[in-house]
């Protein structure tokens, strides 16, 4: 077993893991975070997204020992549970950027990571292009790239929670 | 319409939750005292298991069970089945092999379920999977269905000689014979109808659960139709009686068909939960997933269209084989036949339609309902015949097809269906509109300049959904009605619950179900919700699939509100001391005819609980109604999609450039829920045509097993779309509803290769048109050029 530590969505935390514990399981199966979805088994869903540092990481792809002493944020925290949704959730919904919904979380986590190396005015090609690790079998992709590039600018100003 | 009814685009109730990671899937479900079960696969697409030796592995860390089929059978569970039965064009019955959820004495398909191991953790599980040594004795593979039929191919199953299921026909041979002789123009083509996978993002899952004290099984379970599984899995499979199986489908993660099924893996998880006392819980990889979960289409096809002199069709013959997989999947037999050839007059007067469809066993993942299912398969026969038949006759294909469109209704075609209301022209007209047709020309000219083949291709589509009228379905041999039920349940503080046996996976029901209520009783849209998915709480129901929510699902809700109007009407009359006739509702509100005495709907709902002004036996309390909704025929819903492409003739890379799509729906609850549904369709759709193909190499190894060799459209395979819509309401259900579920990925793939064909100028095209594949197509035409 080995012995890890990081901070996920704020709060630190702690646990001993089997060494082959992958970032998602510890997230779902640990924590109980189970807004992160695991959509395939050779990284190409996207469903898993999640923040790491501040940075986009397939949390299927990386052990939770190799995330030692991270930030990890989760869709479960990129708002304040009981405020206002971010502003890339609330384009997602506005724009019926989703169906389904498992792989929504992904997308989010995807699209504000978008946002935070792109800038705040995405264009149609940029967007589709940015979402080539991220799988959508239901919406044909068409309404969250509205949805994208509508978060992105209502992320101007924005503050995000916890990373 | 009000801001919340019937035609508003509502923004979702349910994205709340999936937007904040709350939505509850069923691997996010874990049961007090859980293991965890690994399924152990055949290898081998065609092999006698000579024995199996589990010593090893039972031994290993955590393990608690290692079960095989044997065991299964021991313990007398029945095998899997398919419900609807077909019978063959010589009078006998499809030939329906024993599907055990445990293979026992031959694995028939690689991924075929040989032994299953159940331990304290999922890895604990699959590492002792590795220990189970199993002497297989290899057979020869059959994966080609193109030669399950021929003589000395390897027999899968004993029940089907010559691999044969059934053979099915329909349609009048000797007509179509004559029409042929007749005509003046015939246009034939052979074609293949791609294997898919369907993937779905959440990948299937299973927890099955027992009580001791109440000795019954719960299961969670991925699936459109709880209540379906829960018949089949006791009825059949004979898992534990019906009242004594609850089936919970929680949020489910897309299906389009394939959580349709009822699969092996949910019957062993319930039974090693019984075997074992504890719940057992089971979740596919997506490597599983594309071994497991049925796979749809994989038809090989002649068809031929005969012209007259006019360029009317006069007959249209098509030979199909379809093939099923190793087993027939619960539903597998109605696709390729009452799903398929019912379908084949299109939006065309055809006077003579002659079908005949051999449905074939092979080695390899058991194939079924697939979005669109059967019908985009049809679809494809009709619309590439014709636009074919438009560029071999010099004609324009927009002309031929609004020569032959169907102008009156109701249509009987010579294939079953009665088409009952439609307007192929308005779809066209605005189709062509909206896509610039005139303009088109231009355009080709300005690709040229930029050295790209620029083509146009049309699809004007029909489908049958509202699936379906009990009576039709029964006498074409399906073993259950595709009623639907709803109740409506009326708080005493006037707020609703509506319990449906529709289940969503994606389509927004918690929505659109909710806007149908408030519109009806005037209340706010945050005072309804809808309940669906458990088999404890929604007491019947055949579930969601065949784009059958809206037109059979939202009917029933209809006949259940109807009756709590009459029912509250009378609550009404009693709190107003007014004749129960006199009482008018509208707007939320009961007001005597011709008078201002009114009670609002909070108020009526409230005296029916509280009851003191009823007298006697005369009135019950309570507000709750249920319903079952058996619609009297199919919807018919239909459009025409454009699709225009640029290729590269160099590198042979198709560009969609641009997508139109004028879709009649019928009567559209909320149109932003529609859309999306066209917009998923068609990218799946535009999938099948230039992206997707499951490959089977000769030994019937899956080739495409993983994300990374299965090509699925993302966000850069796909354009912008212009989706639009016209309204001919069905006649057939209370609001005129038709379906939108199935129409892009029905519409989508035989639009693309109408316009990649057109672009490239040759027929001879196969599907998925990869840059490869269009590129080898332009090589053997300039081949054939240079050669003439």
């Amino acid at each position: 077993m080995t012995a890890v530590a990081l901070t996920v969505n704020g709060k630190a935390v702690t646990g001993d893991v089997d060494p082959r514990t992958l970032l998602v399981q510890y997230l779902r199966e640990n924590l109980r975070l189970t807004g992160t979805h695991v959509g395939c088994d050779t990284s190409q869903c996207g469903a898993c997204v999640v923040h790491v540092n501040g940075k986009a990481v397939k949390s299927c792809t990386v052990f939770v020992w190799q995330v030692e002493g991270a930030n990890v944020t989760t869709i479960e925290g990129l708002a304040d549970a009981n405020g206002p949704l971010h502003p890339m959730q609330e384009a997602f919904r506005e724009h019926h950027g989703l169906q389904c919904g498992y792989c929504t979380p992904g997308m989010i986590m995807t699209a504000v990571d978008m946002v935070n190396r792109k800038g705040h005015e995405l264009d149609d090609p940029t967007i589709r292009h940015e979402l080539e690790g991220n799988l959508c079998r239901c919406t044909g992709y068409h309404n969250i790239v509205k949805a994208i590039a509508a978060g992105a600018k209502a992320m101007k100003g924005h503050v995000q929670q916890q990373t | 319409m009000g801001a919340t009814g019937i035609g508003a685009a509502v923004r979702r109730k349910e994205d709340q939750r999936f937007v904040t990671g709350k939505g509850h899937y069923t691997d996010d479900v874990n049961r007090p005292g859980q293991c965890h079960a690994y399924f152990l696969r055949s290898p081998h697409a065609h092999a006698r298991i000579k024995s199996i030796d589990s010593k090893a592995a039972a031994a290993m860390p955590g393990v608690l069970a290692v079960l095989t089929g044997a065991e299964l059978a021991a313990d007398k569970i029945g095998n899997l089945i398919c419900g609807w039965m077909i019978t063959s064009k010589d009078g006998s019955q499809m030939k329906m092999a024993p599907h055990p959820a445990i293979a026992h004495g031959k694995a028939n398909y690689v991924g075929d379920p040989v032994a299953v191991v159940v331990a304290e953790t999922p890895a604990q599980a699959k590492d002792a999977a590795e220990k189970i040594k199993i002497d297989y004795e290899l057979l020869p593979a059959l994966a080609d269905p193109a030669k399950a039929q021929a003589a000395g191919t390897p027999q899968i199953h004993e029940v089907a000689a010559r691999n044969t299921i059934y053979q099915w026909h329909l349609g009048d041979p000797k007509a179509v014979e004559a029409a042929f002789k007749a005509a003046t123009h015939v246009t034939r083509l052979d074609f293949i109808n791609n294997r898919l996978v369907p993937n779905a993002i959440e990948p299937r899952a299973a927890i099955g659960e027992y009580d001791a004290g109440s000795d019954s099984l719960t299961l969670w379970n991925t699936t459109q139709n709880p209540h379906v599984a829960r018949l089949v899995m006791s009825a059949f499979v004979g898992i534990a009686p019906e009242h004594k199986l609850r089936v919970i489908a929680p949020d489910v993660g897309g299906g389009f068909g394939s959580k349709i099924f009822i699969y092996p893996e949910e019957v062993v998880c319930l039974w090693a939960a019984r075997k074992i006392g504890r719940p057992v819980k089971w979740v596919a990889e997506r490597s599983e997933a594309f071994l497991t979960d049925a796979h749809g289409r994989d038809h090989v096809t002649h068809a031929e269209m005969a012209f007259d002199a006019d360029g009317k069709v006069t007959a249209l013959r098509v030979k199909t084989i379809a093939n099923l997989g190793a087993y027939m999947s619960t539903f597998s037999s109605s696709v390729p036949t009452y799903l398929y050839g019912t379908l084949l007059s299109g939006q065309y007067e055809i006077p003579a339609i002659y079908c005949e469809v051999d449905a074939v066993y092979t080695n390899t993942v058991p194939v079924d309902a697939y979005r669109g299912a059967g019908r985009p398969e049809a679809t494809f026969v009709v619309e590439r015949l014709i636009e074919v038949g438009a560029r071999e006759m010099a004609m324009d294909p927009a002309e031929l097809r609004k020569k032959n469109f169907i102008k009156t209704f109701p249509h009987q075609t010579p294939v079953i269906m009665n088409y009952d209301a439609g307007d192929y022209h308005a779809s066209l007209k605005k189709a062509l509109e909206i896509a610039d047709y005139g303009g088109f020309g231009k355009r080709k000219r300005e690709s040229a300049r930029h050295d790209k083949l620029r083509g146009i291709g049309f699809s004007t589509y029909i489908e049958a959904c509202g699936i379906a009228p009990s009576q039709a379905v029964g006498s074409l041999g399906c073993g259950v009605g595709l009623w639907e039920s709803a109740e409506v349940r009326v708080n005493p503080t006037g707020t609703v619950e509506i319990l449906t046996g529709c289940h969503q996976h994606g389509q927004g029901h918690e929505t659109t179900f909710a806007q149908v209520v408030s519109e009806r009783l005037g209340i706010p849209l945050e005072n309804v919700s809808v309940v669906h998915g458990d088999t404890d709480k929604v007491q019947f129901g055949m579930g969601t699939y065949g784009s059958r929510s809206g037109a059979v699902g939202i009917s029933a809700i209809v006949k259940a509100l109807d009756k709590i109007e009459a029912k509250a009407k009378k609550v009404a009359a009693h709190m107003l001391e007014a004749a129960e006739g006199d009482i008018v509702f509208a707007d939320g509100k009961f007001t005597v005819a011709g008078t201002d005495k009114s009670a609002a709907w909070g108020e009526v709902a409230l005296n029916a609980y509280i009851a003191h002004k009823f007298a006697g036996q005369e009135l019950e309390p309570g507000l709750k109604e249920g319903a079952f909704y058996d619609p009297t025929n199919f919807t018919f819903p239909a459009g025409c999609h454009i699709c225009e492409v640029e290729v590269d003739p160099q590198t042979g890379e198709s560009e969609i450039v641009a997508w139109t799509a004028v879709d009649d729906f019928g009567t559209v609850v909320n149109p932003m829920i529609v859309e999306g549904q066209v917009h998923g369709g068609i990218a799946q759709g535009v999938g099948q045509a230039l992206l997707e193909g499951a490959v089977y190499d000769k030994d019937g190894q899956l080739v495409t097993g993983s994300l990374m060799d299965y090509c699925m459209p993302r966000a850069h395979d796909l354009p912008a779309l212009k989706v639009e819509m016209t309204r001919t309401p069905s006649p057939s259900n209370p609001l005129g509803i038709k379906g939108c579920g199935e129409a892009g990925a029905i519409a989508a793939p035989v639009a693309v290769i109408n316009a990649i064909t057109d672009a490239i100028g040759t027929e001879d095209l196969a599907m998925p048109a990869t840059a490869q594949t269009v590129w080898q197509a332009l090589q053997k035409a300039n081949d054939r050029r240079k050669a003439a």
